[in-house]
């Protein structure tokens, strides 16, 4: 942008800092009514008029979550259902993305269509069928259902993203290896894959943060509130009976803020994974 | 697919095929006409929305200005955070006596009196909505600064030469520079917010019936919650609900006009 004189050029600036501050602040004002709620104790939740910040910071509210049994059970099956389907997605997503990158082959094509179909069919339009698969395979109340499921819709993003990236790493240096002596496998693992390394880190991040926040499969699948993970498990701490909205709020900060920052620091792929097919 | 021509006891057994009976019950049911505005209503507000606040908000961020990265980091948190707690979250900043939004409109002199944003039938929909569109812009607006950062500078500056006005040069060059990105963006809002279910779920849940669910959200209580309890019904609907997500797929796959040679 050409500058239209100094003094006009600064108000524009600091109207648009404004602008840009304004805008930052409603973001984040429902996230700020979040971490204050979770800092309130019990009686402060239900007083008129309500206030914004706790009169009392009561940070034993994050410790009793942290305590709580039943929380530490959904972490456990968070952490087991993200992990297992993300390192699923990374082992099945690596080979896969490479193959199509390096070679041209027939239903090349239309593999990668419905690679980038099923990224679109959330397991939300399929959770009846899904349901009812599952029924019939006995796999109902199961990490093994969610694992396939969360590793099933998380697949596309991961392969195209790698694709993108294993194409644009020139064949040369594989070739390059090669006349140095290094077989097929070895170039590839010790040539190409620290290459695609940031790709890699990216598919492994966004696996993770979709399968740590699915919801409506682990609600629908597990039956059994022992097995339940964060999404469905904090839910029980506002029910008709009883209204723990202290509780939930720190329970589910805790569950965000990690996740917030995983999910920054992919920000720069996020787009181009997700869009895939379409820009470029 | 099978199970939406078949007949299931509440406990999930296969009572054998019914035909297309399952469809019948669906398209005679009452409440589905409702559900279907409720959809069109759902998905059009706020993919509309979405797509018009994230031009403006990503032509800001698209500046070089102080405060930019503080921006575009609180943008990633409703993005990441799981969206059935942003919903909760919601659900609590909407309540009748304890929310904060009712004290602050009050306050402010913006409402006479403090709202039942969820318990009321003409409030529901729309503060749904507004939740919906809190939680698309983040993506939708990230879509639209990569689409400006593939802008040439040239052009603007072509523009600049040929002394066009700022808001000339954005309808003129910018806008129609934008459309591929633009487009990507209103198919994939479209098949996100129709399969979106925590926030209908979870803000609407205080209601009885199905006056404000959409397809997604009816189908779940038709198979699980409600007394229906009705397997075929719902994978009747279900089969609905993918042939609709297929054709918004189509309409993607046409718009970006996909060809091997981009794959």
């Amino acid at each position: 942008m050409r500058t239209t004189g100094g003094a006009r050029g600064v108000v524009r600036a600091a109207l648009m800092s404004c602008a840009g501050l304004g805008v930052a602040l409603i973001v984040l004002a429902p996230y700020v009514v979040m971490m204050c709620t979770a800092l309130k104790p019990e009686r402060e939740l239900r007083i008129t008029p309500p206030r914004l910040t706790p009169i009392e910071w009561r940070v034993a509210n994050v410790l009793e979550v942290v305590a709580d049994p039943s929380f530490q059970g959904w972490l456990s099956a968070s952490l087991i259902v993200a992990l297992s389907s993300t390192a699923i997605v990374v082992a099945a997503a690596t080979p896969a993305a490479y193959y199509t990158a390096r070679h041209r082959f027939p239903g090349r094509s239309a593999f990668l269509l419905l690679v980038l179909v099923t990224q679109m069919f959330s397991p939300t339009a399929l959770v009846v069928g899904l349901y009812r698969e599952f029924f019939e395979l006995g796999l109902v109340d199961t990490y093994a259902a969610l694992i396939l499921t969360n590793a099933a819709f998380n697949l596309a993003f991961a392969i195209w993203i790698l694709r993108a990236f294993f194409a644009a790493i020139p064949r040369e240096i594989e070739e390059a290896a090669a006349v140095d002596g290094c077989g097929r496998l070895r170039a590839l693992v010790q040539v190409v894959l620290p290459l695609a390394l940031p790709a890699i880190v990216t598919a492994v991040i966004f696996a993770f943060i979709a399968a740590w926040n699915e919801y409506i499969v682990a609600l629908t699948l597990m039956t059994d509130p022992a097995h339940r993970p964060l999404t469905v498990g904090i839910t029980s701490y506002v029910t008709a009976y009883v209204q723990h909205w202290n509780h939930l709020f720190a329970a589910s900060a805790l569950a965000i803020v990690p996740v917030v920052i995983l999910f920054a620091s992919i920000e720069r792929h996020l787009v181009a994974g997700l869009t895939a097919g379409s820009v470029k | 697919m099978r199970a939406s021509f078949g007949r299931y006891s509440v406990t999930g057994l296969y009572q054998g095929a019914v035909g297309t009976s399952n469809y019948v019950r669906l398209v005679q049911h009452e409440a589905l006409p409702a559900v279907v505005v409720n959809t069109v209503i759902w998905v059009v507000t706020v993919v509309a929305v979405t797509v018009v606040a994230s031009l403006g908000l990503a032509q800001l961020l698209n500046e070089e200005l102080p405060g930019r990265r503080l921006v575009r980091w609180a943008l990633i948190v409703p993005w990441a955070a799981s969206l059935i707690m942003t919903a909760k979250l919601f659900a609590w900043i909407y309540d009748y006596y304890f929310g904060i939004l009712n004290h602050v409109l009050v306050s402010l002199r913006l409402a006479a009196a403090p709202v039942d944003w969820l318990g009321n039938d003409a409030t529901v929909m729309a503060a749904m909505i507004v939740v919906g569109i809190f939680v698309s812009l983040p993506f939708t607006t990230y879509v639209v600064l990569a689409g400006l950062a593939a802008i040439p500078p040239e052009v603007y500056e072509a523009a600049w030469v040929d002394g066009a006005s700022a808001w000339r040069a954005y309808r003129t060059v910018t806008l129609p520079l934008l459309r591929p990105a633009l487009l990507v963006a209103v198919v994939l809002n479209v098949i996100y917010v129709f399969n979106s279910f925590p926030i209908v779920w979870t803000l609407n849940d205080r209601n009885p019936g199905f006056a404000h669910d959409t397809m997604i959200t009816y189908m779940y209580k038709v198979a699980f919650r409600s007394s229906l309890r009705d397997v075929g019904m719902a994978a009747a609907l279900g089969v609905v609900n993918v042939l609709v997500i297929l054709l918004a797929v189509l309409l993607y796959l046409r718009t970006v006009s996909w060809r091997e040679a981009d794959a």
